[in-house]
């Protein structure tokens, strides 16, 4: 269903808005928890009760939980917790896109899809994100270099916005919108559906080729060499290794297998999908489990467990692309501090900056347990994070003190390099940082204004970095290019 | 708030004119809080912390007027110090030791350790907790003292204002368990500083330094129980349990 713009909903004066509960929230890596109200809608209707009845701390969306800070958490204001608006509007199999609530899970998705031969573009590296996270966040896959963020392959949506109008944007007819939108954190309005392209696939499998690389540059060197042959790449780094090591990594590629290349018992029934999380992680576990010492162990073992070279070895996608999926909760590893997970992006030519940092992780005595490496091409929403170049993606406990120094050096680095960090892993960035890696910032703030001119929608992220803050030049406090 | 490392950026101090108070903000600024507020009697003294502050870190800095004998002003400086934006952390630092021997046989004197160590700060931290509590996050770290663990002869008037504050504070922080709002109590021992300027040091004393790194720790990792030197914490509880008669018969 598609409401034109400038229609107005029809809200009775006496429908209540949605229940609120107090709840303490935080994101997927379990830190800065705050109080926010949340209400869950179950149709547009609910969500413009909730947008009408919000107060002076206002409100923000919240999907599956899986940013890392604090985006979809808002302290003492409200939160829609979208995961009941679920469902799949529409499916045109002739013109391969998909419209479907907001609230739908890609895991629901994919079980839905896979089965028709039929696949979304872009796979983050959990399913258990929602679309409206998904395109609020303009998630990447492991085929960024190639095929863009997740917004690129949104053709239209339905963005609810403060007062109640309920927008259509596409990309040429609404670019503006849109592209504030897209990789937007959710500031601009409360995004109801959306319309995606879809992938035609023959076998729910991806034929996968496995190689190491001895040190960082030999990895650079293989992926910016032949990255472009493969739809899939992702290089899972070592981050503990140092020296003569340093960066070494197990570099995995590959591109959906055609029948003739699956193993023959799965031949029968190739586009089979209904992975099952197979274990789960009980809450209350120690934070010291994932300590320095088990994560050199693990690292150590994962990097000469892996083959050396192997090729065109056909693995079933949940696998490839959603390993940690397998392990439900697995968040709580960290303990009840919590973990920080840092990823960032240098152009290239700027890979001194992303070996510098490696280098410092490295000899930091809190090694990161999942370090992974990926190459992008260019984004497309304003506030979106790729830029052509290098990813390096880092978990690492929040307990020790010294953390937020070691993060705030790499933020000028980086910002320095003319990268920038994500901003749906950040909880700890701080304002003058994100003005300097983010050049269409105010511009973005502008158009946010214009959507939301009562500046309605916040979330703990926007009020730490002062994303919402009205659309005017900061003064800069040269703490980043220092 | 705090981020996801446990840093805060915005930071009210009410008593900001005593040592312990400006050894924490000057740590915090260091670490990344950017907008202080400064609250004392005779702000104007705070002038020095505050320029200290600004040229070192780039701090932003503002120093408002806090009598905390005033209790019809109470509101109205919290209102302020909360003015424009969140506060995320609130350190109740002021307190006056007093004259015990004077305190014992004037009772103007005895009121006046009371009304500013336990009244004074009550009335202070009513509504900081109702604007923390309508924030939904936030770290209010309350100094106490180990002499309101135990009474003894030699300070029981500012031990008696200190052991009220203690005991509202456990209490508070027990009703704001879930809003998202810690409540932190710092019991050091006994400090070199100001106010205990002319005594000589005992066993077991800890710099004003010590404090603001327990503090700032504390406030990293959500502690809601702080003792400085954290060995007091055993010694205490082991004096809890010495009997009147010899309790009173230790030099303490």
């Amino acid at each position: 269903m598609v409401v034109p713009a400038a229609k107005r909903p029809t809200v009775p004066e006496a429908a209540a808005a949605p229940a609120l509960t107090p709840r303490l929230l935080t994101g997927w890596g379990r830190t800065a928890a705050t109080l926010g109200y949340v209400s869950s809608p179950t149709s547009a209707q609910d969500v413009g009760r909730a947008l009408g009845a919000a107060g002076s701390r206002g409100v923000v969306a919240r999907g599956l939980g899986r940013s890392y800070g604090d985006p979809a958490q808002n302290a003492g204001g409200a939160v829609l917790d979208m995961t009941a608006l679920t469902g799949i509007h529409r499916l045109d199999l002739e013109g391969r896109t998909v419209t479907v609530a907001a609230g739908t899970s890609l895991d629901a998705l994919m079980r839905a899809l896979v089965p028709s031969g039929l696949l979304l573009p872009v796979m983050p590296g959990t399913r258990l994100v929602s679309v409206g996270g998904a395109i609020a966040a303009d998630v990447h896959g492991k085929n960024h270099h190639r095929d863009g963020g997740f917004a690129d392959h949104v053709t239209s949506m339905v963005l609810m916005v403060p007062d109640g109008r309920r927008l259509v944007l596409t990309p040429d007819g609404t670019p503006d919108a849109f592209r504030a939108t897209g990789g937007g954190m959710g500031l601009t309005g409360v995004i109801l559906e959306a319309t995606l392209r879809l992938l035609p696939i023959e076998t729910s499998w991806i034929s996968v080729d496995t190689e190491r690389a001895d040190d960082v540059d030999d990895l650079m060197e293989r992926m910016a060499g032949s990255d472009h042959r493969y739809r899939y790449s992702v290089a899972w780094v070592d981050g503990t290794a140092r020296r003569r090591g340093l960066g070494r990594a197990v570099l995995t590629r590959g591109d959906h297998a055609p029948i003739d290349a699956l193993p023959a018992s799965a031949r029968r029934d190739p586009l089979r999908f209904d992975p099952k999380p197979l274990v789960g992680v009980p809450a209350g576990v120690p934070g010291w489990l994932l300590g320095a010492m088990a994560t050199r162990a693990f690292n150590a073992g994962w990097y000469r467990k892996a083959p050396r070279e192997e090729h065109a070895r056909p693995r079933r996608m949940a696998s490839f692309f959603h390993p940690l999926d397998a392990v439900a909760n697995w968040n709580r590893l960290y303990g009840r501090r919590g973990f920080v997970q840092y990823q960032f992006v240098v152009p290239d030519g700027e890979e001194a900056a992303l070996r510098g940092i490696l280098e410092r992780l490295a000899g930091y005595g809190h090694a990161s347990f999942l370090t992974v490496l990926k190459r992008f091409g260019p984004g497309s929403g304003l506030l979106s994070f790729p830029i052509p170049g290098w990813t390096l993606a880092v978990d690492v406990p929040a307990r020790p003190a010294g953390l937020g120094p070691l993060l705030d050096s790499f933020d000028r680095r980086v910002a320095d390099a003319g990268g920038r960090v994500y901003l749906a892993k950040d909880g700890r960035m701080r304002p003058e940082a994100v003005s300097a890696m983010y050049p269409e910032l105010e511009r973005w703030r502008q158009i946010r204004a214009e959507l939301d001119p009562g500046g309605l929608m916040r979330s703990d992220q926007a009020r730490r970095l002062g994303l919402t803050d009205g659309p005017r030049l900061r003064a800069s406090t040269g703490a980043v290019s220092r | 708030m705090k981020d996801a490392v446990g840093s805060v950026a915005t930071v009210a101090v009410f008593g900001a004119a005593s040592d312990i108070a400006g050894e924490t903000v000057r740590l915090l600024a260091s670490q990344g809080a950017r907008d202080v507020v400064l609250a004392a009697r005779k702000s104007e003294r705070l002038e020095p912390l505050a320029a200290g502050l600004r040229t070192e870190w780039g701090t932003s800095v503002r120093m408002i007027e806090f009598d905390a004998d005033a209790f019809d002003t109470h509101d109205a400086v919290v209102a302020d110090a909360f003015r424009g934006r969140d506060v995320d952390l609130v350190l109740v630092a002021f307190g006056v030791l007093g004259d015990q021997s004077a305190a014992e046989q004037d009772g103007e004197a005895a009121i006046g350790v009371v009304q500013t160590n336990f009244v004074g700060a009550v009335s202070v931290l009513v509504p900081v907790a109702e604007r923390m509590r309508a924030q939904g996050h936030g770290t209010i770290v309350v100094l106490s003292s180990v002499a309101g663990e135990r009474g003894r002869a030699s300070n029981f008037v500012y031990g008696s204002s200190k052991a009220g504050l203690d005991a509202f504070c456990q209490g508070l922080g027990d009703r704001l368990h879930g809003s998202g709002v810690t409540v932190t109590v710092v019991r050091p021992g006994f400090v070199m500083s100001k106010m205990t300027a002319g005594m000589s040091p005992r066993p077991l004393s800890a710099s004003t330094e010590d404090v603001a790194d327990a503090i700032v720790a504390a406030v990293r990792s959500g502690r809601e129980t702080v003792w400085v030197p954290p060995t007091l914490r055993w010694v205490m509880s082991a004096l809890r349990h010495v009997p009147r008669s010899a309790f009173r018969r230790l030099d303490l």
